[in-house]
């Protein structure tokens, strides 16, 4: 069966996935050493032994994302968050960084190590290279790969495949775009925040709703139209004579009827993003996803998803698995 | 596109303009009783609030014709009630069973925003703070209603249910399924 990779933001998150089913749940330490550093979420350190004890009793497996870029002068946090992951008993760690990723293989060789999406490894070679230089069992790819692209990586790399499903749709090279730090100067890579909400407002002027990051105004929607968020990539612009989402649509990915295809393809785990979502929400995808892949496994039809009201815009996308690039 | 709203039941209006002869000022005193022995026993919430345990938080249930100004002053909350309008460093608007859901867990925070039910303004970074910290802390205002009725915990559940059963408002912990 698929393997459903789920996210927990907090440990109330954590075990409601838990208890909704999840194979296993990916989170954080609450600083900069992950890439979903935001107010109020993660985990300290007890929190973490806490959390992998409670999934580790339900037979669910904890991975511990420490996939943000170590800056210079500073890497002994992120040393110290790959031993304190390995303390607190998790099953993998995630990590993007070369040199976090050498440092982990070489001083805590016992510990499982994913690559993470931040990474963006888009083909074998470089899967294979991560694999045989640092020992990397599984690599999440990035959002911009097609179904046939991931069977054809597949092909050629015996390291283990893992992509996203659900949640907000990422369409740059990861680990590469600093858009973010254009209007905020703080980043996904290097601070662990992408559009950070310390530089969000929102303006309601008559039922119209203006969405600004660093004082820019990035979207703007009449009266009774979903709500953004102003992620730069998925902002209104007006360039030329054109004016409309240049880059993206502020919509989520849901791949839930692609599952069929992603295991033909050799996929071994399925994520879900959204570590910065409710616990109500982690158990609804949860639940939806985990009667998918047990009905795929059964040989049963998908069942139909019921998720619409939670994805970004009201609206999904298949994304790059079926393109249909403008 | 239109936004698809969650259908969050209303307050019903005769209820809410009953509030309107309701004294604020010793309400606000039990809520901030209230509010104290819940962060007696959840004290992780405070700390999770990090740098915004001390902001202020307008809470402005939209069908009531009252609003709240909730000060977490990092473990030691007040609540003041208002019929005029508050000022603080954030405000959350929205139907009385949209924010009682919230802290609840039976709603999507997020959702709720996308879908125009829920809006916000001013410090967005504290309401995502606030947001969490509830969201981790796992409350159920009924069951600390109880815990401090100490004989009457019995006659205060079932006027809860009561309360619950007549304007819609969850008034309990959305209690998530076990099926695996």
């Amino acid at each position: 069966m698929m393997e459903i990779v789920c996210p927990a933001g907090t440990p109330a998150s954590l075990r409601a996935a838990v208890k909704a089913g999840a194979h296993t749940v990916y989170c954080g330490f609450a600083d900069e050493t992950n890439a979903r550093n935001f107010p109020g979420l993660n985990f300290d350190r007890q929190e973490m032994r806490e959390g992998v004890a409670f999934a580790h009793d339900h037979g669910a497996k904890v991975l511990i994302a420490i996939n943000t870029f170590p800056r210079a002068g500073a890497e002994a946090l992120w040393y110290s968050a790959i031993a304190d992951a390995e303390r607190a008993g998790a099953d993998a760690v995630i990590v993007a960084d070369l040199g976090l990723l050498a440092h982990a293989a070489r001083h805590h060789p016992g510990l499982r190590r994913h690559l993470s999406v931040q990474a963006a490894a888009a083909n074998a070679d470089v899967i294979n290279f991560y694999g045989r230089e640092f020992g990397v069992k599984r690599v999440v790819l990035p959002r911009v790969l097609s179904v046939p692209e991931i069977a054809a990586i597949k092909a050629d790399t015996a390291v283990e495949i893992e992509v996203f499903v659900f949640g907000g749709l990422c369409v740059m090279a990861e680990g590469r775009c600093s858009l973010s730090s254009y209007a905020t100067g703080k980043s996904p890579n290097m601070n662990g925040v992408c559009s950070p909400a310390t530089h969000v407002e929102y303006h309601d002027d008559w039922g119209a709703l203006s969405a600004k990051l660093g004082g820019y105004t990035i979207h703007r929607v009449g009266a009774g139209e979903p709500a953004p968020y102003p992620t730069l990539c998925k902002g209104c612009f007006t360039a030329g004579e054109t004016t409309g989402h240049l880059f993206e649509d502020p919509v989520s990915l849901n791949a839930e009827a692609l599952i069929p295809q992603l295991a033909k393809a050799g996929v071994t785990a399925l994520k879900i993003e959204g570590r910065q979502r409710s616990r109500s929400y982690v158990a609804q995808v949860v639940r939806n996803f985990r009667a998918a892949v047990d009905a795929h496994a059964a040989g049963l039809p998908m069942p139909q998803g019921m998720l619409a009201s939670l994805t970004e815009g009201q609206a999904a996308t298949a994304g790059a698995y079926k393109k249909t690039w403008r | 596109m239109p936004a698809s709203s969650v259908n969050l039941p209303l307050f019903p209006r005769l209820h809410a303009l009953a509030l309107r002869g309701v004294p604020l000022a010793p309400l606000s005193l039990a809520l901030t009783g209230f509010a104290r022995r819940i962060a007696l026993r959840h004290p992780a919430m405070f700390r999770r609030l990090g740098d915004y345990a001390k902001a202020r938080f307008v809470l402005d249930p939209t069908d009531l014709p009252v609003s709240m100004l909730l000060e977490p002053l990092a473990g030691r909350p007040r609540v003041q009630l208002s019929r005029r309008a508050l000022q603080g460093d954030a405000r959350i608007a929205g139907p009385l069973s949209g924010l009682l859901g919230l802290v609840h867990g039976a709603f999507d925070g997020d959702a709720l925003f996308f879908s125009r039910d829920l809006v916000i303004e001013g410090d967005t970074a504290a309401v995502l703070a606030l947001r969490n910290a509830i969201d981790d802390a796992e409350l159920d205002l009924s069951a600390e209603a109880q815990a401090m009725s100490g004989p009457f915990a019995g006659p205060v559940k079932w006027l809860i249910a009561q309360a619950e059963a007549r304007t819609g408002v969850a008034l309990t912990r959305h209690e998530e399924d076990t099926d695996w």
